[in-house]
């Protein structure tokens, strides 16, 4: 882990040219006698291999589904009737209804943007909190860092789903916008401390550098060697954790969903869909699969692809 | 030595005040009513609102006021006095009957982590970059995706209601063969990092100076691999393990409710379905206790097991 951060600090330089570039990082790549980057290196690989390819589908039709439910069921996911409960598969309900009546597809769908929100929000708030508590730690040193390195011990002893229920717990409104930020904000404030031990340990690395030595000698102040030297080395990693993160915080929103303390009724979510058909899987058991199904591919594709380009970036593989 | 464990002991005291006293500043400080934060959306009986304000203390106001009753609600976490919940029955009661059943749970869970997770490991580094390698990659990569809401059900639907080969819930007192596939659920998770642990620190360890002075004086390669390379590699794998007992305990909130096992989570997921505050906060705060020596036992063990590893 860390020889991966050490590198992909100061390789990052290249790494975000290589990216940036995309379009002209093959024919770059081609002329004979060029030695390639570490990022060209990366994106080579990146580009042959399958997993990343399906994960970064998977992705981008889970974000679509998320901004245009419209766009994949004609159904609305809160036209229930409960005559047809449990009913099979008819007119577009290609999964059949569940035990309230509702399409089982579309709620499916439409419980896309509820997790997606969550996920990237609290990744988002999370980047932020990670980048200033890392990069104070990191650049000032002494007893700035001490104290900040503490704090990040006491809440990575803190465990996530036991806090995120006591802090929950307090939110007794029901409206669905202060649930949803209730939610990103919880897991932001407890899930940011991986993340900021990684940018920590980048901006150590690229404070000895040279070039920031230099950009000291030129009369740079502390803020823009931060701004401008130290920050682009320390996006890559973080970016790649934060991938990692959005996953895991998708499986935590609909894991408190599950429990009750998460998300409530009126929004639709996968892990309240999961809770729902768990209790009917005796007399039909797909609305209990698909939303489990759709929650699996999802939280699976994010890892599947910050896993990808945290192998593609370790030199240790190759 | 000694001085590492006083350090450590000192930084455990440190984090036993500071997360208590978050648990506790969360559960009842800040604005509103704090009894009507406690029963959640549910309404308040006159007389839970006067057991809940004597046992509390809740008429003494201001900074002095809360402290008073962090203190109080300190004295009684380390007597083992957790109160009563909104049901009545005593929260030391409950966790007392509900303990040896997560414990029994967590150690299948575990007996199914070390059989198959280091096992598998060690195979996986042998072969490196054989089928079995990225068989068992590929493989706990989707076990470590896969959060345990959708794992636990689906297990549960199609391993024991569509092909009855387990009982899909343990009942009351629940036995050895009820709790064997929730066991192998939980274990799941830590089985794929256990897995991944052991087949890095083996391959490592493979490469190193030692095996191949062993294997220049001729030993044979099960002994060197059995031996010499098991012992070095297991320290990181034990120390997991070590932390993962404490996780497992605190991690069976969802399997326990899904499996019906009436372990400590499932007293939880129940304290939670039912809007019973008192619970969720004495069960939350033990586990936090439970947690934190983990993490403790685990670090001192990890010294004594690698003199090498020193933190000064």
């Amino acid at each position: 882990m860390s020889d991966f951060e050490t590198v992909a600090a100061t390789e990052d330089q290249s790494a975000r040219r290589g990216v940036s570039g995309e379009p002209g990082t093959p024919d770059r790549a081609g002329r004979p006698g060029r030695s390639r980057s570490l990022a060209g290196d990366a994106w080579r690989d990146l580009r042959r291999n399958p997993v990343f390819w399906l994960s970064l589908l998977l992705v981008v039709l889970v974000a679509a589904m998320a901004a245009f439910p419209g766009l994949f069921t004609a159904n609305d996911p809160r036209d229930c009737v409960l005559s047809r409960q449990h009913a099979g598969p008819s007119g577009g309900a290609i999964f059949g209804y569940d035990f309230q009546g509702c399409d089982t597809f579309a709620r499916a769908v439409y419980g896309a943007r509820a997790s997606l929100l969550v996920g990237a929000f609290s990744a988002l708030i999370t980047g932020v909190i990670a980048l200033v508590v890392g990069m104070l730690a990191g650049f000032f040193g002494g007893w700035v860092d001490a104290v900040l390195s503490r704090v990040i011990d006491i809440v990575l002893g803190i465990p996530l789903l036991l806090a995120a229920i006591v802090l929950l717990k307090r939110v007794s409104t029901s409206g669905e916008t202060v649930r949803l930020l209730a939610v990103i904000l919880v897991l932001a404030l407890l899930g940011w401390t991986t993340a900021a031990r990684v940018v920590r340990s980048s901006v150590l690395t690229a404070r000895e550098q040279d070039y920031v030595a230099a950009a000291r000698m030129l009369g740079a102040g502390n803020g823009r060697i931060m701004w401008r030297h130290i920050l682009p080395n320390a996006l890559a990693p973080a970016i790649v954790v934060l991938t990692i993160a959005l996953g895991s915080f998708i499986a935590a929103e609909a894991t408190l969903s599950f429990l009750g303390i998460g998300l409530k009724a009126p929004t639709i979510s996968w892990g309240i869909d999961i809770d729902a058909g768990r209790v009917h899987m005796r007399e039909s058991a797909t609305p209990l699969i698909v939303p489990s199904v759709f929650l699996a591919l999802t939280v699976l594709a994010f890892i599947m692809l910050g896993d990808a380009v945290r192998d593609a970036f370790d030199p240790k593989l190759r | 030595m000694l001085r590492f464990i006083l350090r450590r002991l000192l930084q455990m005291v440190l984090a036993f005040f500071g997360t208590t006293l978050i648990v506790y500043a969360l559960m009842f400080a800040g604005q509103g009513d704090p009894i009507q934060a406690l029963a959640g959306e549910r309404p308040v009986t006159a007389a839970q609102r006067a057991y809940l304000t004597e046992k509390y203390h809740l008429d003494a106001t201001g900074v002095g006021g809360f402290f008073y009753r962090y203190v109080n609600y300190l004295g009684g976490l380390l007597r083992g006095d957790l109160g009563q919940s909104l049901t009545g029955r005593q929260i030391g009661d409950i966790l007392a009957a509900a303990w040896p059943v997560t414990v029994k749970l967590a150690l299948i869970a575990m007996a199914v982590t070390v059989l198959f997770g280091v096992t598998a490991g060690v195979i996986a580094a042998i072969r490196r970059s054989g089928v079995f390698d990225h068989a068992t990659l590929v493989l706990t990569l989707l076990v470590l995706g896969i959060p345990t809401i959708v794992l636990a059900p689906l297990a549960q639907y199609f391993l024991g209601v569509r092909w009855p080969i387990f009982p899909p819930t343990a009942g009351a007192q629940p036995s050895f063969r009820a709790l064997l596939l929730p066991g192998i659920v939980l274990g799941s998770l830590s089985l794929a990092t256990a897995l991944r642990l052991t087949r890095t620190s083996v391959t490592e360890n493979l490469r190193a100076d030692y095996v191949r002075t062993a294997r220049s004086k001729g030993l044979m390669r099960r002994r060197i691999v059995g031996v010499h390379v098991l012992r070095n590699s297991l320290i990181p794998v034990v120390t997991f393990l070590g932390v993962e007992l404490g996780n497992l305990m605190s991690g069976a909130i969802i399997t326990e409710g899904v499996f019906n096992i009436p372990g400590v989570g499932f007293n939880l997921f129940r304290g939670i379905r039912t809007e019973d505050g008192p619970l969720v906060v004495g069960i939350v705060s033990v586990l936090v206790v439970v947690y934190l020596l983990a993490n403790l036992v685990v670090d001192v063990l990890y010294a004594v097991l690698d003199p090498r590893i020193r933190y000064e």
